[in-house]
């Protein structure tokens, strides 16, 4: 269970024979994540661990039967790799790489409504189901199989938070980054109404930060469709001052807009528990969701 | 990355939009010079990169050459938020009938183009959209369509105009947006977009933001991001862009290192809610190199505001062992200076601690504690 990905995902890794592309397809491999096949093009026919390499998606999705790609391209390429794994039919895409343009991630997002992709990212740690299956970066030891489903605009704040609930026994249904960038396919709402649907979800970690409104939006869903599960969110950037870019190109303070403090009271207002600092979100869990430690007892369940 | 009003004036008056006739001065002699070309009065303008030099006095008007040196004179000597005034713009003064706006910038949540058009220019757009959102006009441009030259009239027809002037604005509205997507703006603005006393349009102002990771499109803008005088950053912040790390200067007391742009930013707040104030954001990003953590640690040791330096690092592609080597370099060639406080776990911690451990360097777990021991340090 877990959302978007499981155990039966079966995963093309385009651009496998790079740096990044090739040690996190170890990694991958290593976790147990369904991985057919690679694609680099123009190194078609080598085998990179054990998988083998093709020049396009369309084969891969023909001989493979591939239903999700990981796509470590570099910026100026990731646009078109995506567009290729969308068009061989492939239904979740997700964009690890980082620095691609904003007018290219206009066009892939609307190329994926048209398909129903679902897109990840660009510039997330990709996405974790503890036990079943990884499409990402994300050191796979700190996550555990269980609750508590997380959906994150950051990277290794993620793993702060994750390590900090497996520390405590709180595992994890599914994890995701929604990505850093202002143009992202997922936001708050999606992951909170894919999260309601999972039977193994029991509570939901929202980890955002400063810039945009996927935060408030959130808010105004939880408030409004009387959200049945509990959420803890966690707001990062409370001391950014206005017009400077912490890091993430999304991460920005314009005007009155995007700050942390219209995050958190939107998130209080309708009734969700904001943590102060990272420990807190634990504290919440155990007390806002008595039957995490029970599931936990439960042992794997599927 | 900001361009300069001259600069996004040049692209709009090579894409056929018509902007006021002038030329650029570094020098009040060559701002009369300037103007002697031009028929009076004249607009003087600083070209800097921050808003609000109107309201500075970055802005002057002169009805003589003489007026044009002394003005141009008067703003090449100041500073608008702390930045120097290189050059300035001399242009001849338009005839306004009317101000006007029109923007084009992205939609997060939408994840498009949006165009915005007011009949309220000059202003701040932002404080015309909370006050008066009935004269802001928007367009969410659907990416598969594109701006087309429909849109371009019904705006146009919005803002009160028909017959030829609307086809002619219509005109304008549609060369912008290919400008827009042509350059990769992340904004790009006319205002004002003034209607002129003979019922023509003209740029007056323009602002052009092209998004940082297209600059690899537009290399001619490129090249200049680290040239000191012509960039909004401080020294540090091209000394850390130039080592891909992002930096952004603060004002507080304690200088923080971390990995992970949400990361960095949860302990700059871990810091403010120990009662800190964080002397800067730096994020040395993922898989960290030993000579990046070097670099990283020399800024913030050189920053006379940080009293204490924390390094949070949590190792995912980021490797313990790699950032110890980075800080034994620095403790060898130039020593503590500062108090530092390290907090280090993740892949390849073990090796990293044994490092740090072994040249007498304590290294903590948690992060929290770790924020609390830097307030007290200070």
């Amino acid at each position: 269970m877990g959302i978007i990905v499981d155990r039966n995902t079966r995963v093309v890794v385009q651009g496998i024979t790079g740096a990044q592309g090739n040690f996190h397809t170890r990694l991958m491999l290593d976790f147990g994540t369904q991985i057919v096949a690679g694609v680099t093009p123009g190194k078609g026919g080598v085998k990179i661990h054990g998988v083998p390499v093709y020049d396009t998606v369309e084969e891969v999705v023909l001989k493979h039967r591939a239903n999700a790609s990981i796509i470590f391209v570099p910026a100026p390429f990731a646009a078109d790799a995506a567009h290729e794994a969308m068009e061989a039919g492939i239904k979740v895409v997700v964009v690890i790489t980082e620095h691609i343009p904003i007018r290219d991630s206009i066009q892939i997002m609307a190329h994926a409504k048209q398909r129903g992709v679902t897109v990840i990212g660009p510039n997330t740690p990709g996405i974790i189901t503890p036990g079943e299956s990884k499409l990402g970066i994300m050191p796979a030891h700190i996550f555990k199989q269980g609750g508590v489903g997380i959906a994150s605009r950051s990277g290794t704040l993620t793993y702060e938070i994750a390590a900090e609930l497996t520390k405590r026994g709180l595992g994890q249904s599914t994890c995701f980054g929604l990505g850093g960038d202002p143009i992202v396919g997922l936001n708050f709402v999606d992951a909170l109404k894919m999260f309601e649907k999972d039977i193994q979800t029991n509570a939901v970690v929202l980890i955002g930060e400063i810039g945009g409104d996927v935060e408030e939006q959130a808010a105004e869903y939880i408030a409004t469709m009387k959200y049945p599960k509990n959420v803890v969110a966690f707001v990062a950037g409370r001391t950014a001052p206005p017009g400077k870019r912490m890091g993430h190109a999304g991460a920005i303070v314009m005007g009155k807009a995007g700050t942390a403090e219209s995050k958190i009271a939107a998130f209080r207002n309708a009734g969700v528990k904001v943590a102060e600092k990272p420990s807190d979100i634990a504290n919440f869990l155990h007390v806002y969701t008595p039957k995490a430690r029970k599931l936990e007892g439960e042992g794997t369940r599927t | 990355m900001k361009l300069y009003e001259h600069e996004a004036k040049t692209i709009l008056a090579k894409s056929g939009i018509p902007t006021p006739t002038g030329s650029l001065a570094a020098s009040p002699t060559q701002a009369k010079k300037v103007a002697s070309q031009l028929h009076p009065p004249y607009a003087v303008k600083a070209q800097v990169l921050v808003a609000g030099r109107g309201k500075a006095g970055g802005i002057l008007f002169a009805n003589s050459l003489k007026e044009v040196e002394k003005a141009s004179s008067k703003v090449l000597n100041m500073k608008i938020k702390g930045l120097r005034v290189g050059s300035v713009l001399i242009e001849e003064k338009i005839r306004v009938k009317k101000e006007l706006y029109f923007g084009i910038t992205i939609d997060r949540s939408r994840r498009c183009y949006v165009a915005i058009a007011s009949t309220t220019g000059g202003v701040d757009i932002e404080e015309v959209a909370s006050d008066k959102p009935e004269k802001i006009f928007k367009v969410f441009i659907d990416p598969t369509l594109g701006f087309r030259s429909y849109h371009a009239r019904q705006i146009a027809n919005k803002m009160g105009y028909s017959g030829k002037q609307m086809l002619r604005l219509a005109g304008i509205l549609e060369k912008f947006y290919k400008v827009a997507t042509e350059h990769d703006a992340e904004l790009i603005e006319m205002n004002p977009l003034i209607e002129t006393a003979d019922g023509g349009f003209v740029a007056a102002d323009a602002r052009l933001i092209i998004d940082d990771n297209a600059l690899y499109r537009h290399l001619q803008y490129k090249e200049r991001l680290f040239s000191k005088d012509k960039t909004e950053l401080t020294t540090e912040e091209i000394r850390a862009k130039k080592a891909g790390l992002a930096y952004v200067q603060l004002d507080g007391n304690v200088g923080i290192i971390g990995n992970g742009a949400g990361l960095v930013m949860a302990t700059l707040d871990a810091v403010q809610l120990y009662g800190g104030k964080p002397a800067n954001f730096l994020d040395v990003g993922g898989g960290a190199s030993k000579q990046q953590v070097v670099e990283a640690l020399n800024i913030l040791l050189t920053d006379q505001q940080a009293h204490v330096v924390f390094i949070n690092i949590l190792g995912g592609i980021t490797r313990c062992d790699e950032v110890a080597k980075g800080i034994l370099e620095v403790q060898k060639e130039m020593g503590f200076v500062k108090p530092i406080i390290i907090r280090l776990v993740g892949t390849n911690e073990e090796e990293g601690r044994r490092m740090l451990t072994e040249a007498g360097i304590h290294v903590l777990d948690s992060m929290e504690e770790a924020a609390k021991k830097a307030v007290d340090m200070l």
